[in-house]
């Protein structure tokens, strides 16, 4: 009954917040079967919880970091790169983790409004940087330019690059560029669209840089 | 990751005084100073590189760029790649330098590296970089799997028995040819070392590749004034056209008067154990015509020493075009 289905469904039931909340009580349940081993596991889904209250993480030193204009109070392992602060202990998931190595992009971020690869930088080097990460760029109410434009063009297929693509272009707007497609191209190579999007992604960057 | 403590030194002498404490200032270092991070966190990661601490050299006033007193050009350790490829004095004064980097990684990566990171890349062997595997330069004495096993992108130039691991930048290679000077500041004091004395070539000690001790911090590197109608340029070939490592590169810095050559800086990349200034294509550019039997013998000259390992010896051949195509174009302008 379409009634029942929809009493039974949550409020708001996005693909993220299914997988944000069983990945929540997954760890919580294998916390407490296996305490020892995932006791830091647990405390990072607490900082995540909280947005940053204390943890008990071993050798963990404090750092503000300023996320899309929001000061993130956190105890971090020094060894925490800028993407796994960002993903696991901030909880923006948006940024995806690649290669994490550096050689496919999926992880570009801004700091001081300039394009980084967040997975070869150490949250620590970052206290009082501006990051932007997709999620601060624009809202689904809102897009910004460009992922209107990835819409129009259709410049994705399995999305899992797309928000690295999409930082890395908008930051390419202001970057010395030259007008033509090769140029894009070849500003736009540390991307990699294993899909295979290339085409519709630069049709997307042009299209913004068009209208600009 | 293996842990360790990160530190923020006040100022060049703190870090200088922290760095002083490591056993080594190369492979195995249990202080590392942190520029970008593109290297050394990759490299940790894989638990090549494993310091207990590591300095954040990233706030010390080391990232100006700026005039000589000579009117040569004084890099700062700490500039992005990306702030120097787009310094306009840089593209107007220095082409091949920017050419170099604007080649080399991506937008992303150029934003982070630094000009000393940078020198300081290290190799792409994947024997280095597999900590499982045997390998001299990480761990001196187990052997050289590469020799025998995947050696395609290694070095035909400077190899010895114990490594034929490539110098992978292409910044190195145009520093080499404009005659960079290293600026270091040490517990012995400042010192400057010409750019073709800081890179060792592997011998039997590949585990050390520059001549950095304990406590050496690189605070700027300096080129020479420009010279006036230089031609200049920097090739490099890949097996894909962008973000790739290089097979083989050249940069080119050719000055003509006559229609001849009256001074030639070559150096080469992809090819060296370390950035490969090249004296014997040097030696047959200077005081010829500027033809193509010139550039000939100059890329023959260059690569009459190389030595090919099991799966590279197109790279001779690459190398050679590389340089002769070079050469072609620099004039043809």
């Amino acid at each position: 009954m379409p009634s029942d289905n929809q009493q039974s469904c949550p409020p708001d039931p996005t693909r993220r917040k299914f997988l944000l909340t069983t990945g929540s009580s997954v760890a919580a349940s294998l916390a407490a079967t296996y305490v020892p081993a995932f006791a830091n596991n647990a405390a990072v889904e607490s900082a995540a919880a909280s947005s940053g209250a204390g943890s008990n993480i071993e050798g963990a030193v404090p750092i503000t970091l300023r996320i899309n204009g929001k000061d993130h109070e956190l105890r971090i392992d020094p060894r925490t790169t800028l993407l796994d602060c960002i993903r696991e202990t901030v909880a923006l998931t948006g940024t995806k983790k690649g290669c994490d190595h550096g050689q496919c992009g999926a992880c570009t971020v801004h700091v001081n409004g300039k394009r980084v690869l967040s997975c070869l930088n150490l949250a620590l080097m970052h206290d009082g940087h501006e990051i932007t990460t997709i999620e601060g760029l624009g809202t689904p109410d809102a897009l910004h330019p460009m992922q209107k434009a990835f819409l129009d063009c259709d410049g994705y297929q399995c999305g899992y690059c797309t928000s690295g693509q999409i930082m890395s272009a908008v930051a390419l707007l202001k970057e010395p560029c030259g007008p033509d497609d090769v140029s894009v191209k070849e500003l736009m190579s540390g991307n990699i669209c294993r899909c295979g999007a290339y085409a519709n992604i630069v049709a997307a960057i042009q299209q913004v840089r068009k209208n600009a | 990751m293996h842990t360790f403590e990160f530190i923020r030194p006040a100022d060049p002498a703190a870090a200088i005084a922290a760095a002083a404490q490591s056993k080594t200032a190369q492979q195995g270092a249990d202080v590392r100073f942190m520029g970008g991070g593109t290297t050394l966190i990759d490299l940790m990661k894989l638990n090549v590189e494993t310091p207990a601490r590591v300095l954040d050299i990233n706030r010390l006033p080391l990232d100006k760029i700026e005039l000589t007193p000579d009117g040569g050009l004084k890099i700062g350790a700490t500039l992005r790649n990306s702030d120097l490829a787009y310094d306009l004095r840089v593209q107007r004064d220095y082409p091949v330098l920017s050419q170099a980097i604007l080649q080399g990684a991506s937008a992303q990566i150029r934003n982070m590296a630094t000009v000393a990171g940078n020198l300081l890349q290290r190799t792409r062997c994947v024997y280095f970089r597999d900590a499982a595997m045997p390998c001299n330069k990480r761990e001196p004495g187990t052997g050289c799997p590469a020799i025998t096993g995947h050696n395609r992108t290694l070095a035909i130039l400077g190899a010895s028995e114990h490594c034929i691991a490539t110098n992978p930048s292409d910044m190195c290679v145009a520093l080499a040819a404009l005659e960079a000077t290293i600026h270091i500041q040490g517990p012995k004091g400042p010192h400057a070392i010409p750019f073709g004395d800081f890179h060792l070539l592997p011998g039997n000690t590949p585990h050390r590749e520059t001549v950095l001790e304990p406590g050496d911090l690189i605070t700027h590197v300096t080129l020479p004034p420009p010279i006036g109608g230089s031609k200049q340029i920097y090739l490099k070939l890949r097996d894909r056209a962008s973000y790739e490592f290089a097979l083989a590169s050249a940069a080119v810095v050719l000055t003509i008067a006559n229609g001849k050559i009256a001074r030639a800086r070559i150096a080469l990349g992809g090819v060296g154990t370390r950035p490969w200034r090249s004296p014997e294509a040097e030696a047959a550019l200077t005081g010829r015509p500027v033809n193509d039997a010139t550039f000939g013998q100059a890329a023959e000259a260059a690569l009459r020493g190389a030595k090919p390992q099991s799966e590279n010896a197109f790279k001779i051949e690459l190398a050679k075009r590389c340089l002769t195509h070079a050469l072609r174009t620099a004039t043809a302008s």
